[in-house]
């Protein structure tokens, strides 16, 4: 059978092509920052699919830490751009 | 057997995933999109939990699907319902569809031959060989806040980067929300439990699956979890005291690294004996900036009251140079 | 013993969460619909909830399996509430 390493990096890259393209075809805010989120949940898959070290043995904890600083890195993100789009909407009214 | 079944699981999960992923981004309804969001970010977790790596399991359910979540769907409220189809050109569409295709194939082709070396440099053996004196016995709290800590440092300014971009930019968005006795009565219940369980992950962080931003953003839950059962216009605490939280995370981490710079030559250089307490305390700052911060993010602007605090100060200290 | 056990309330809870995910996709009506999730789904949890606690042995971590289990109903309830209540409300403004 194909290896869990391969499997999990190969769904990985499919997350992030998912949201590629869905980021490059929308062009509403909200559409676009939920296909960036999941482009970066295939990224952060696959950096932990690299630290995973097999069933028996501790997994590498440095790209863990990268992960982590990464997920709270993409809701700040997130945040900004929701306000960032809300100003325009206000801006494009008047 | 037992492969053959973890086979079988692993492939459900991925297959789910990339089934949720899908209907996230090619859906027409905006409220179903960010539905298979929430439910991918949470089916996420699983998978961080499957490949063992339980702190982000912890903060991808927490962070990633929670307040993600609830950015979202605080979002769409205004939001036109339905995604129209894009204006792009067929051509265009051929492009990207096509661009994008290619690029996977590549990745997919460098993941095969890349991942078959196995031969390569390892941080983990360094880690836990230098895990006792770093202060804490968890390896990711290790790294995060001692090994690495400049860039969890970092990290803190770009979330205090983003929280003042939001106040900048907008007032805080104002919800019709009709809040119910249940709710309400639940809230009761659940806001100290989850303050507790907030400063539980805090304190565990050291030897076992948690740390700061878990419990941060635990605690920005509680406070979205009163703003959504008691949705109240007046300003309920004191503008000041936010404004103290916002900066309280960061102005620790430089100060103990300015310390730690004036008594061993290096900035944010730990003594092993030391480590623990510092660790300890920047992380308790940390957790009340990131929930202040997140909860700053989720009401989407500036409170009520908060300019008047400004122009209040600065219209003072004008009387006193005039007078 | 306890693992056949175990195993037998994992299966029961799997089939409840299957039964209840059926009801999701067939059921006409948002009310029935959220009958069959917060019936099925609490059971099956509590099923899943009982065979790890049989597999677990130490108690503070079966304590704290009996509290997910609670608080997870309590917050099922408290959103099928929720979601009732607006569907309600937006039913009556159609009429």
């Amino acid at each position: 059978m194909i290896s869990e390493q391969l499997l999990y990096s190969l769904a990985g890259i499919g997350l992030f092509g998912i949201g590629l393209r869905a980021t490059l075809l929308h062009h509403m805010l909200i559409p676009r920052l939920l296909a960036l989120n999941v482009c970066g949940a295939g990224v952060f898959l696959i950096f932990i699919t690299i630290a995973y070290a097999g069933a028996e043995s501790r997994p590498d904890a440095v790209p863990h830490a990268l992960v982590l600083t990464g997920i709270v890195v993409a809701v700040s993100a997130t945040a900004m751009s929701l306000a960032l789009g809300r100003r325009l909407e206000a801006l494009n009214d008047e | 057997m037992i492969e053959l079944l973890w086979s079988v699981f692993d492939l459900s999960l991925v297959l789910l995933l990339l089934a949720l992923a899908w209907g996230t981004c090619s859906t027409r309804d905006v409220m179903r999109a960010v539905t298979l969001f929430i439910a991918m970010g949470l089916l996420l977790a699983i998978i961080w939990a499957r490949l063992k790596a339980p702190d982000l399991a912890l903060a991808e359910a927490v962070i990633g699907a929670g307040i993600s979540g609830a950015l979202f769907l605080s979002a769409i409220k205004d939001y036109p319902s339905t995604i129209t189809v894009s204006h792009r050109t067929p051509v265009l569409q051929g492009l990207i569809n096509a661009f994008t295709l290619a690029l996977v194939i590549l990745m997919s082709w460098a993941v095969w031959h890349g991942l078959n070396m196995s031969d390569g440099i390892r941080l983990s053996d360094q880690v836990v060989a230098q895990a006792p004196v770093s202060g804490v016995s968890n390896p990711v709290t290790a790294v995060l806040l001692n090994f690495r800590a400049y860039d969890t440092l970092l990290e803190l300014a770009v979330v205090l980067t983003a929280v003042l971009t939001v106040l900048t930019l907008n007032d805080r968005r104002y919800s019709h929300v009709v809040s119910s006795p249940l709710l309400q009565g639940m809230t009761h219940w659940l806001v100290p439990l989850l303050v507790v369980t907030s400063g539980y992950l805090l304190w565990v962080g050291a030897h076992a699956p948690g740390g700061a931003f878990q419990a941060g953003a635990m605690l920005a839950a509680a406070m979205i979890l009163l703003q959504l059962a008691f949705p109240s216009r007046r300003q309920q605490f004191s503008l000041y005291l936010v404004r103290f939280l916002l900066v309280i995370g960061i102005f620790t981490f430089v100060v103990v690294g300015i310390w730690m710079l004036l008594l061993n030559d290096v900035f944010l250089a730990f003594d092993p004996d030391w480590a623990g307490t510092l660790i300890l305390i920047i992380e308790t700052m940390a957790t009340l900036s990131i929930a202040t911060a997140l909860a700053l993010a989720y009401l989407g602007g500036r409170p009520m009251g908060w300019e008047e605090g400004a122009r209040n100060n600065s219209a003072s200290t004008e009387n006193e140079g005039a007078g | 013993m306890t693992n056949i056990l175990a195993v037998l309330a994992i299966f029961s809870g799997l089939f409840f969460f299957l039964s209840g995910s059926i009801g999701l996709l067939r059921l006409p009506d948002i009310f029935t619909r959220l009958h069959a999730l917060a019936k099925a789904d609490n059971i099956g949890l509590a099923f899943i909830a009982l065979g790890v606690i049989m597999l677990e042995s130490d108690i503070l971590n079966n304590i704290k399996i009996v509290i997910i289990w609670l608080l997870v109903m309590a917050a099922s309830a408290i959103s099928s509430h929720l979601v009732a209540r607006h569907a309600l409300r937006e039913h009556r403004s159609d009429d």
